[in-house]
């Protein structure tokens, strides 16, 4: 690295808009420290009464007034939301960050509810490409079918589909899991980094491409492996997890899990954290 | 980006022409460079119908030279002479546009290669369309512009496909717009929404083989390359599986014929499509949006996997 210390060298850099820090090692990560709660705010988050439920009727919306209304709806107090008629609209339900009954009569485009923390979202319809994508924690329920990139860089919570997903689902994935009733395409956890993709049904060719850690199980058949990706032996830990996480995903009840395929990393990264933040905090 | 749509209503007739309108303008945030529309309308079957073009569109956004518009009088006559040298009566002529035309031609002989040869040989003029069934309309902006400036709110038929452009690898122009007619076949028309990248290196190949390239559109490959195939005796869903392995890069593509609708999708899966099937009714778009403008109602759809191809027979 060229040396930035020297205050004219520094001058010009940041002039030029460029950072000036000077590295020292690994990246200085702070997470969350429930001691410092009261002066956490978390911007953006309401205090909402399940009991209060209230419908939304968006087929005249464009999905910002939708968005913007759904908030308003949480900023007093509604704390189950029904939405009628999305009419595959894009972008809907996304960025809500607090507890949150959603629910969509209907189908999804594009990025629905993305970028959330928190709510219990029940879609009784389809979604389209990118549905929660970078979700924190809640749950999303689709009841029909899902377009690709299912679940792009989830880092938290329960993502169920009981129909069947598109290509390159769980892609990016860094926690959190995805569980599929149905069949899965081509690239299934394309570049996963942490959590969990299940899919009861079969999936298509390249699975796990170039992941880097987290667990696939696959019920069907594989179309075949990505580079990276290899078979690992199943566990009891693994079946009773299995077992757990789909009776409360309320999916394959009576399926036999331990015939699944489990799938994992077969390459060792060095330096590469594989727990997630909150698995970190437990391990310290 | 660029937005897909299709339709195909089984065993009866619609107004397909208004139906497309509503799905490709709900696509219009994909693409609004231009517009295209491939309709197979109602017809008698007797006469073939032709859309060409004597000159572009050089209205605003457009990447064509401004021509004098006498030019287009001059080359539609040089059109009707040959046309009658080659044994052909135009039965009827509709001039929607200065540079845009549509003829029903009594062509007895039926040797499209040989037709649309002499009549692209004039410089400037390009077949847009040529069947018994099939109309390709294109031209510049949305689809409700297309649309109203052509007329095609009344338009009746069994099934169309249709293109909302964002110009990515070519002009903004109707030579680069799609659907692209499969010359020299008889009412095949392919759309496509993704970039092929051995685009140079297949073109070189077919025009060695005496196909004909109007544009410089990557798109246009398809049509090209399944018109070779079919030339060689394939059919049209063996052309579209072949076809997964000989282009490269990322597609979507739909082509239909008088009696079929076809959809192929690449091994990357990397280019959307919903699709809608049932026993009177198939829609299909490159969003769900797209099928909710004719079918409002809650439905079922999903998306085909990678590499999948699928024939509708009409």
């Amino acid at each position: 690295m060229a040396n930035l210390k020297t205050t004219e060298k520094k001058t010009k850099a940041q002039s030029m808009g460029l950072h000036t820090e000077v590295l020292t090692g690994k990246t200085q990560q702070k997470f969350f420290n429930p001691d410092e709660a009261e002066n956490f705010y978390y911007w953006g988050t309401y205090d909402v009464d399940f009991n209060k439920r209230t419908e939304l009727d968006v087929n005249d919306m464009d999905c910002k007034e939708a968005n913007k209304k759904i908030d308003e709806l949480m900023s007093q107090g509604y704390g189950t939301i029904v939405i009628k008629n999305p009419q595959g609209k894009h972008s809907l339900g996304v960025g809500i960050l607090n507890k949150l009954n959603l629910i969509f009569e209907g189908s999804l485009g594009y990025f629905g509810v993305g970028s959330i923390d928190g709510p219990t979202v029940r879609v009784n319809g389809r979604v389209g490409w990118s549905c929660a994508e970078n979700m924190m924690a809640g749950k999303v329920v689709i009841e029909k079918n899902a377009g690709s990139c299912f679940g792009a860089a989830v880092r938290g919570g329960d993502l169920i589909c009981k129909g069947s997903v598109g290509a390159r689902t769980g892609i990016d994935q860094k926690g959190g899991t995805i569980i599929i009733g149905g069949d899965a395409g081509a690239f299934t956890g394309f570049m996963m980094q942490r959590g969990r993709i299940v899919v009861l049904g079969n999936v298509g060719i390249n699975l796990g491409d170039s992941m880097y850690d987290g667990t696939i199980y696959v019920g069907g058949k594989i179309g075949s492996y990505g580079s990276d990706a290899i078979e690992s032996p199943m566990t009891k830990s693994d079946i009773d997890w299995l077992k757990r996480k789909l009776k409360v995903a309320e999916i394959g009840e009576n399926f036999d899990v331990s015939k699944m395929t489990k799938v994992v990393a077969g390459k060792k990264l060095w330096n590469y954290d594989a727990l997630e933040p909150t698995e970190k905090k437990g391990a310290i | 980006m660029c937005g897909i749509a299709g339709l195909i209503h089984r065993g009866k007739s619609s107004n397909v022409g208004q139906e497309l309108q509503g799905m490709l303008q709900a696509l219009k945030h994909r693409g609004e460079d231009s517009t295209g529309y491939a309709l197979y309308g109602d017809t008698d079957g007797q006469n073939f119908i032709m859309r060409f073009k004597v000159g572009e569109n050089v209205g605003e956004g457009s990447s064509s030279v401004m021509e004098d518009v006498s030019v287009y009088d001059e080359r539609k006559k040089i059109v009707d002479s040959y046309i009658s040298q080659m044994g052909a009566k135009i039965v009827k002529e509709e001039r929607t546009l200065p540079y845009s035309l549509r003829y029903e031609i009594d062509y007895e002989k039926g040797d499209l290669l040989e037709f649309s040869q002499k009549i692209e040989s004039i410089p400037g003029v390009e077949i847009l369309s040529m069947g018994k069934s099939l109309e390709v309309i294109k031209d510049l902006g949305n689809a409700k512009a297309v649309c109203d400036r052509y007329n095609l709110g009344d338009l009746v038929g069994t099934h169309a496909i249709g293109h909302a452009r964002m110009a990515t690898e070519s002009g903004v122009d109707i030579k680069s717009a799609h659907p692209f007619w499969g010359y020299p076949f008889s009412d095949v028309s392919v759309v496509h929404n993704g970039q092929l990248t051995n685009y140079w290196n297949n073109r070189r190949i077919l025009e060695n083989k005496g196909m004909r390239f109007m544009s410089e559109c990557d798109s246009e490959l398809i049509a090209v390359y399944l018109a070779e195939k079919m030339r060689n005796g394939a059919t049209l869903e063996e052309g579209m599986k072949d076809s997964l392995s000989g282009l490269d890069g990322v597609f979507t593509y739909f082509v239909a014929t008088k009696n079929s609708l076809g959809m192929a999708k690449d091994t990357m899966a990397a280019k959307p499509l919903v699709l809608y099937e049932s026993d009177d009714l198939v829609a299909m778009g490159s969003e769900e949006i797209a099928i909710r403008s004719v079918l409002p109602q809650e439905i079922d759809t999903y998306d085909p996997f990678d590499g999948e191809v699928k024939v509708w027979q009409i």
